[in-house]
């Protein structure tokens, strides 16, 4: 009876810790497809994250998750700026781009909360139980008894697989992904192809950000994403950079994560630090295994 | 490749790390302005606590400075064959962890035995922490940018655990680690002073790599591995992969001891945060010094001044220290910018 309720504890977590990773990673899916990789996700997480906190303790939930994606937004905008405006190298671009919104949230964070930081004040999202469906045994209690952005997320994944391998803006973003020369010369504009999925990607990261403080800490503490983003990529990586296969991924490394609060709970011998690196373990095992068997976008990393 | 990203280097460098730099502060004022700080109090603290005396500038501009530069030479060392090593935060701390466990075992031998024992097993560390990525990249293909940085995470896990378990001091209360052996420890440079003789060892780094990058053969081929990996393999004379490995091995060689010239010459202890994100802002470091040797002495001690100011700022004026990151960030966008220019 005590393993049944441990095993839907699990499962819950698995999925309530794996949302903001599959969002981020879903929204990098749609960039990395065009060809851009953007490791300023991880910023635009953080930022997403900073931007629901304070819209969230101003104006409520709804607000605060405009807020996050606002702040998302502009974020990956400041980095398709620089690294597909001025083609700048998009490694490096990200990494800075990661390295400002760290300092900037920060630096407001003092400001609007002090020293302290945000306590639990803020608003969160409880878990809705959707009729009929929750009360499926484990898969119930796991799936259909979670937050509204986690069932947000399950709308996202679907859409952003039709709008890819659907649309014709799909087959520009997958062309100007895996030969930009070819698709140019087919009359897509490449570099605004390029720009917007960066920027749904950057949508979808604060969406992360969002759905991170208040559906999943509910507070906002300086650097509080710690590689959530970085880990989207590797996560995009072991997806096959197909939007069904990076939440399958998403939901793996979800797991990892909820791995450490089942043995923290049950004591084991095995100290915590092992579980707070598995998650990266794994995201480096994963890539390993996936890359091997499955390139990405050809011109993925390149400037057009 | 690399050369793509931060342009030819030219006479007029120095004069554009200056101007930089400056715009990156003028950033941060903006920023501190927005955010309703002070920033008269706020800049004048920064300065302070840089350039303030001749002390502040030795004892907290240098000393700071010291790590900045050794990263910044190993991601020196590994862009120019081309790669780059973003997990240089991991293999700091792994050097942090081998210095302490030497330091901790070698404090009853003479001093040069001690220290040199201290800074081998960081060095040791460090390229045992970037094997795992370099292994991935020659066996299975995996780009080492994703690999070092997932293994940053790891390397900050490792600390931890190693200042609650083996590491922990022997009473069990604090989470680090006992103070290592007297003779394990760095001498000053003059009485009074916090500057350490790292500091001189990170000049002389500089100087080697230096001439080693541009005046030997082991240099040649890193740089011709770095500047056109096809035409280097075409060419039939070198085995690209096993440059690439063997710079990227260096590379986390390099970044252990950075950490490990940090327990023997600054903390004395292995402590969780020991770094306050030299890995990353070293990256600003060498892009700011065009992945010049020499020039990563003048842009560490940059950035070690920013670094020695934040903390000054955050302890006089209340600014939280990681708004400099925005000076880095700016710093490291102008100087892609400016190199896309003249490409």
């Amino acid at each position: 009876m005590i393993t049944a309720t441990l095993a839907t504890a699990f499962a819950a977590a698995a999925v309530r810790v794996g949302t903001p990773l599959a969002l981020a990673a879903v929204g990098e899916t749609i960039s990395e497809k065009s060809g851009v990789i953007n490791l300023g996700i991880e910023g635009a997480m953080l930022a997403g994250a900073f931007g629901a906190a304070v819209g969230a303790m101003e104006h409520g939930l709804v607000v605060g998750v405009l807020a996050g994606i606002g702040a998302g937004l502009v974020t990956a905008a400041l980095f398709a700026a620089i690294a597909i405006g001025a083609r700048a190298d998009q490694i490096i671009s990200g990494t800075a781009i990661t390295l400002a919104a760290t300092g900037l949230t920060g630096l407001l964070a003092q400001r609007v909360w002090g020293t302290a930081g945000a306590g639990l004040s803020l608003p969160t999202f409880t878990p809705v139980p959707l009729p009929l469906l929750h009360a499926i045994p484990l898969v119930g209690p796991a799936l259909f008894q979670q937050s509204a952005l986690t069932y947000a997320c399950y709308a996202i994944v679907p859409a952003a697989s039709w709008l890819l391998y659907r649309t014709r803006f799909g087959l520009e973003i997958r062309a100007s992904g895996e030969s930009p020369a070819a698709a140019s010369a087919a009359g897509v504009a490449v570099g605004r192809i390029r720009t917007i999925a960066t920027l749904i990607g950057g949508m979808c990261a604060g969406l992360a950000g969002a759905s991170l403080v208040l559906a999943q800490v509910g507070t906002f503490t300086e650097r509080m994403t710690g590689g959530r983003g970085f880990i989207a990529i590797a996560i995009v990586a072991l997806g096959r950079w197909h939007p069904w296969g990076v939440a399958i991924a998403a939901l793996v490394f979800g797991a990892a994560t909820a791995l450490q609060y089942i043995f923290q709970a049950s004591g084991t011998g095995v100290p915590y630090q092992f579980f707070i690196a598995l998650p990266y373990l794994l995201a480096l095992a994963a890539l390993g295994v996936a890359v091997g068997r499955h390139r990405g976008p050809a011109a993925l990393g390149r400037a057009h | 490749m690399t050369a793509a990203i931060v342009g030819r280097a030219r006479n007029r460098d120095l004069l554009q790390v200056v101007v930089a730099f400056a715009l990156g502060v003028g950033l941060l004022a903006l920023f501190l302005t927005l955010a309703g700080f002070n920033v008269a109090d706020s800049l004048a603290a920064l300065w302070g606590g840089a350039f303030g005396s001749w002390y502040d500038f030795t004892s907290a501009t240098l000393v700071r400075a010291t790590p900045l530069i050794i990263l910044g030479l190993a991601f020196t060392l590994a862009a120019k064959a081309g790669l780059l090593n973003i997990g240089m935060e991991g293999q700091f701390a792994a050097g942090a962890i081998g210095a302490t466990w030497a330091g901790l075992h070698l404090g009853g031998m003479g001093p040069p035995i001690a220290i040199t024992g201290t800074l081998a097993a960081a060095a040791i560390a460090g390229t045992c922490f970037v094997a795992i990525p370099v292994l991935f990249r020659a066996r299975f293909g995996v780009s080492e940018v994703i690999s070092t940085l997932l293994l940053n995470f790891v390397g900050v896990a490792a600390v931890s655990f190693a200042v609650t378990g083996p590491l922990q001091e022997p009473s069990k209360v604090y989470p680090q680690s006992a103070l290592i052996g007297d003779a394990a420890r760095l001498p000053h440079l003059g009485a009074g002073s916090r500057l350490h003789v790292g500091f001189l060892l990170a000049v002389a780094i500089a100087g080697l790599l230096t001439l080693l990058l541009s005046g030997s053969s082991w240099g040649f081929r890193i740089r011709a591995v770095g500047a056109g990996p096809r035409a280097a393999l075409i060419s039939g004379r070198m085995p690209v992969t096993a440059i690439g490995a063997m710079a990227l091995l260096w590379s986390g060689a390099l970044a252990g001891l950075g950490g490990g010239v940090e327990v023997s010459g600054v903390s004395y202890a292995l402590y969780q945060n020991l770094s306050p994100g030299y890995g990353f802002t070293a990256i600003a470091v060498a892009l700011l010094a065009r992945l010049r040797p020499s020039l990563v002495l003048a842009a560490g001690i940059l950035f070690g001044a920013l670094e020695a100011g934040a903390a000054a700022m955050q302890r006089d004026a209340g600014v939280p220290a990681v708004a400099v990151q925005v000076v880095e960030a700016a710093v490291i966008v102008l100087v892609l910018l400016a190199a896309r220019r003249r490409a």
